[in-house]
């Protein structure tokens, strides 16, 4: 038998009844519309109400600034000094805290977000930075590490049809499961203004399903003849990835994905462009189920020309971080949501005679809201006047805090427990983190 | 009689226009040049006496490796399934049909051999390993901007490979490298760790990366602690005691010596490495020293290459344990210990591991001597399925063939190739290579790059199979394309179906279909209304078995 209707009776022996009907379910459920999920229940109460379940799991989106935005341009501006360029300070929401005048709506809404500007690592390569922000260990040559995203979907177990780690517009490093496996690698898509990638069948329905009837009941049969006991379940995983890729292809979740039903003016409000769009969806996405959603913003690498590039950046940053904020807030979400925004490192305080800034892993700034941090709060802090000794870079900073520390932070607020140990691949144990939290930030 | 003349000028001149753009499009859709066909000069591809005493060294300890641990030996796989290992593990790609029907041309006994002994000198061959080794010398990354040239390294080592280099001459190259990234890509082993700090190559991270890529060894716990949990073993090889942090820092020691020197790039100077141990209050000086057998250490010459010498002496036994245990790797796409790059000091490897280091050592170094050992060996040969109950320790002891996922470079290859009737290599089309190179890295960059971490068996991932049952590349490669595509040809010119499904699994899983699959597949194109679509399906069918994405 197949779904097709064409029998093919030289070879009953190789079908499988109760695959046949698992796989009609997996393919026809969701496009049938008439099945909805609970998460997308919840979707579509969210859309309608305007407020999210709030016993939702804790999630996180991470803003990532890709190349190195400068410290001096964005979130830790010195204005008026010989390191300040040609940026100007302004006041934000929350008392006392000043930022560069690229950001004028992130100012808005500063009282729901913490600074910390006294990050350091001692990383001040591309690829080795985002390593080692993106785990909070510095790259090693026999182990990869897990990403945030991949930490927090390990810690609790999947009830989504989609992915729960979702990159959007990915770049160079997209967040990979490490030693917890790809099973935990972010899910990547480009611009929400698109369609998934590789979701959608090339085939008519009847024609696919019967590439799936000789795939499963004749070639997989075939293939397990006279091999391991248990082959599928405790080796290749390859039709059980099969079925969840065809249960993701039919699943109403994936509506999540698609911001174009939203408003126009919600949509021009997070901005016109990719980043923009990614933010937004990274706010659906969460409702549908994802843990941890990354959206990648770059354009920071500012090695010349350095005011005119990050400002450039800003222009996009500005309004999607603002309306990520204020739409979270709006939705009672940020209670449940930690959003981290900020990049590998940051730039010099000396700008080159290009008129740029280099790399600058001594003394750089992150965002972080949400999720129990403390609102309008600033931690650490940088010189206006720095020495520059690069025997004691860290000299200029007060309150230093290491990427592990940060790391410690965020996996803290997110409820995961930062100094667990895990079991590894390497056949060591490893604690998920091995900085201390802020808890000046954590006390709200 | 001038207007006559004319026209043949006229039709002349467009005649030689048409030649060329006949010959253009030819030389870009197909490739006119003609192929140096490399199985043909190959002769039998027999073992000499020497190399046979060799493999039967080897088969001496499979067989009492087995009959040691109670387990039965499957038979041997066919000779296409040992190709395609081969090829896969060689070439990073499955066989093509025109290799398979050329080695059909030979007796059957021949055709492991010379399939073997063409890979060895197929250029694929040395691209494809170039790459697999700057992955566990430098990793993936592209590292260091300006002082560091990854894809100059690879064709270094290509040109290694092509050469025949013997492994010791590699490393001491490697070890010793001097001069500037681009004019001595061997010295991007060293560059690729530059420190923006300070300027200078990284000895730590060249002290870890010494260990475990030469000497098969994983201190990299020892940079920051003692060993408290006894997990490595130094010094004396017949009494190894606990690991030092000294130890690796002695080790670090030996590439303080590299210095880059403005436009002379890295050259040699003295050692200057200090360094403040745990519970010390201050920085010592600490000199060069090995983790273990320090009496195979020259007492002259510079740092770095005294520490060559010592890790390529003909006596430094550890160090060929760890360059064979990476060749077997390579080859089984798995490792034969726990881990390829940790073979403990004080415990014994496989002993099959043990054998061949020995030979590896006897060939001087000959890595193709080692392939040619490993490959031919009845581990590589036996199948992988058996009448018998499978189990993981018949695995482990390679009496079935190990079952192993590809990596995404050879589902890529794999996809890619059965695309095509003729091999994809250097005399393939301009745009074949062209089209290869970019869908590789389209796909390979949407299926998941796992880096430098070459031999971990990972779980396939929901993306992965999106990828494969909806991508682009495995439409645009089964799809209704009478120049190119292998399923377009198949169609045109297969005069049966049985044919036709023949051809399809000789392209895509390098094997002919079973008696049921030939039934099952054969009622399909009978009953469709389209053949073209039917031989179209068989083609993803196949390319979405676990068949393909596994090594078996």
């Amino acid at each position: 038998m197949n779904l097709s209707g064409k029998a093919s009776a030289a070879t009953p022996s190789l079908c499988d009844y109760a695959a046949h009907f698992s796989r009609r379910t997996l393919l026809g459920a969701g496009a049938s519309g008439l099945m909805m999920s609970q998460i997308a229940h919840a979707l579509a109460m969210a859309d309608e109400k305007g407020v999210t379940d709030p016993k939702r799991p804790l999630s996180v989106i991470l803003l990532w600034l890709e190349g190195g935005p400068s410290q001096l341009e964005t979130f830790d501006p010195h204005p008026g000094t010989a390191i300040g360029g040609d940026v100007k300070a302004i006041p934000t929401s929350a008392r006392n805290i000043q930022i560069a005048d690229t950001l004028p709506r992130v100012a808005e809404q500063m009282h729901l977000a913490s600074l910390v500007r006294s990050v350091t690592s001692k990383e001040g390569d591309h690829q080795r930075a985002v390593y080692n922000i993106k785990t909070g260990y510095r790259p090693a040559t026999t182990i990869v590490h897990p990403s945030i995203g991949a930490a927090l979907c390990h810690s609790s177990p999947s009830l989504s049809d989609i992915p729960r780690h979702i990159s959007i517009v990915p770049g160079g490093s997209p967040g990979r499961g490490g030693y917890l496996g790809a099973a935990f690698d972010a899910f990547k898509i480009g611009d929400p203004a698109g369609k998934v990638p590789d979701i959608r069948r090339r085939v008519d329905e009847d024609r696919y399903e019967r590439r799936l009837d000789d795939l499963y009941d004749v070639v997989e049969s075939e293939f397990r003849r006279g091999r391991l006991a248990n082959l599928e379940k405790e080796r290749t995983l390859h039709t059980t990835a099969t079925d969840a890729a065809l249960k993701m292809m039919s699943s109403d979740q994936l509506d999540a994905f698609d911001v174009s039903s939203e408003p126009k003016d919600v949509l021009s409000r997070f901005g016109d462009h990719a980043f923009g769009r990614g933010c937004l969806a990274a706010t659906r996405l969460l409702d549908a189920g994802a843990r941890c959603v990354e959206v990648t913003l770059s354009g920071w690498d500012s090695h010349i020309n350095n005011h005119s590039l990050q400002s450039s950046a800003c222009e996009k940053l500005d309004p999607a971080l603002a309306s990520l904020l204020e739409r979270l807030k709006e939705r009672d979400m940020l209670e449940t949501t930690l959003v981290v925004c900020g990049g590998e490192f940051g730039r010099t305080p000396s700008i080159n005679p290009g008129g740029g800034r280099d790399h600058w892993p001594h003394g750089f700034s992150t965002l972080l809201a949400g999720c129990g941090i403390r609102g309008g709060a600033v931690y650490g802090g940088t010189s206006p006047d720095p020495r520059l000794d690069s025997s004691k870079p860290t000299d200029d900073i007060t309150n230093v805090v290491a990427v592990a520390d940060l790391h410690a932070t965020i996996l803290s607020a997110l409820g995961v427990p930062y100094d667990e140990e895990l079991y590894t691949n390497v056949g060591r144990p490893i604690f998920r983190s091995e900085g201390k939290p802020i808890d000046a930030l954590l006390s709200s | 009689m001038p207007r006559m003349k004319t026209i043949v000028n006229a039709i002349v001149r467009w005649g030689w226009l048409t030649l060329l753009v006949l010959f253009a499009f030819g030389y870009l859709a197909a490739g006119l040049s003609e192929p140096q066909n490399e199985l043909q000069n190959q002769g039998s591809g027999q073992l000499s006496d020497a190399s046979l005493k060799d493999l039967n060294h080897v088969e001496t300890i499979l067989a009492k490796t087995w009959e040691n641990q109670g387990l039965e030996r499957t038979e041997y796989a066919d000779w296409l399934t040992v190709c395609r290992r081969m090829s896969l593990a060689m070439v990073g790609s499955g066989l093509s049909v025109e290799e398979i029907r050329f080695l059909e041309s030979l007796p059957e006994d021949q055709r492991e051999s010379v399939h073997l002994e063409s890979l060895l000198l197929d250029s694929r061959f040395h691209h494809y390993w170039s790459e697999r080794w700057s992955r566990f010398l430098v990793g993936a990354d592209e590292g260091p901007f300006l002082v560091y040239r990854r894809r100059r390294f690879r064709i270094w080592l290509y040109e290694q490979f092509a050469s025949d280099r013997r492994y010791d001459e590699i490393v001491r190259r490697l070890v010793n490298a001097e001069g500037l990234w681009t004019d001595r890509p061997e010295v991007n082993f060293l560059t690729v760790t530059f420190d923006s700090n300070d300027g200078q190559p990284d000895p730590v991270r060249l002290a870890a990366r010494t260990s475990r890529a030469f000497l098969g060894l994983r201190i990299d716990c020892l940079q920051c602690h003692d060993d408290f949990l006894g997990n490595v073993s130094l010094g004396d090889i017949e009494s190894p005691r606990e690991g030092l942090q000294s130890d690796f820092h002695q080790l670090a020691a030996f590439f303080s010596a590299a210095k880059t020197n403005g436009f002379q790039g890295v050259q040699e100077s003295e050692a200057d490495y200090r360094y403040q141990y745990l519970d010390s209050d201050e920085d010592v000086d600490v000199e060069p020293a090995v983790p273990y057998s320090p009496e195979l250490l020259p007492d002259e010459g510079s740092s770095r290459s005294r520490l060559a010498a010592w890790i390529t002496h003909p006596e430094n036994r550890q160090a060929a344990r760890a360059a064979v245990s990476h060749v077997w790797a390579l080859l089984f796409g798995r490792s034969a210990t726990e881990s390829v790059d940790n073979l403990p000091l004080d415990q014994s490897a496989p002993e099959v591991i043990e054998a061949l280091a020995d030979e590896f050592i006897a060939s001087e170094f000959d890595l193709r001597h080692l392939i040619r050992l490993i490959v031919k060996s009845s581990a590589f040969r036996v199948s992988s399925r058996a009448v018998f109950l499978v189990t993981d320790e018949h695995e482990k002891a390679n009496a079935v063939f190990p079952l192993t996922r590809l990596r995404p470079e050879q589902v890529a290859a794999c996809v890619i190739q059965s695309s095509r009737i003729k091999t994809i290599d250097r005399d393939s089309s301009f745009v074949t290579q062209l089209q290869k190179f970019g869908s590789t890295n389209d796909f390979v960059k949407r299926y998941g790059d796992i880096g430098e971490d070459e031999f971990t068996n990972e779980s396939v991932t929901i993306t992965q199979r999106l990828v494969m049952l909806n991508g682009n590349m495995l439409k645009e490669s089964i799809s209704d394309n009478p120049i190119m595509n292998a399923s377009s040809h198949i169609d045109l010119f297969a005069p049966t179906d049985d044919l036709a499904i023949e051809m399809a699994y000789l392209s895509v899983l390098n094997r002919r279909p079973s008696e049921s699959e030939r039934v099952h597949f054969g009622e399909r194109i009978s009953n469709a209304e389209f053949r073209r679509q039917a031989i179209e399906d068989i083609f993803w069918v196949l390319l979405n078995s676990t068949e393909l994405a596994w090594n078996h």
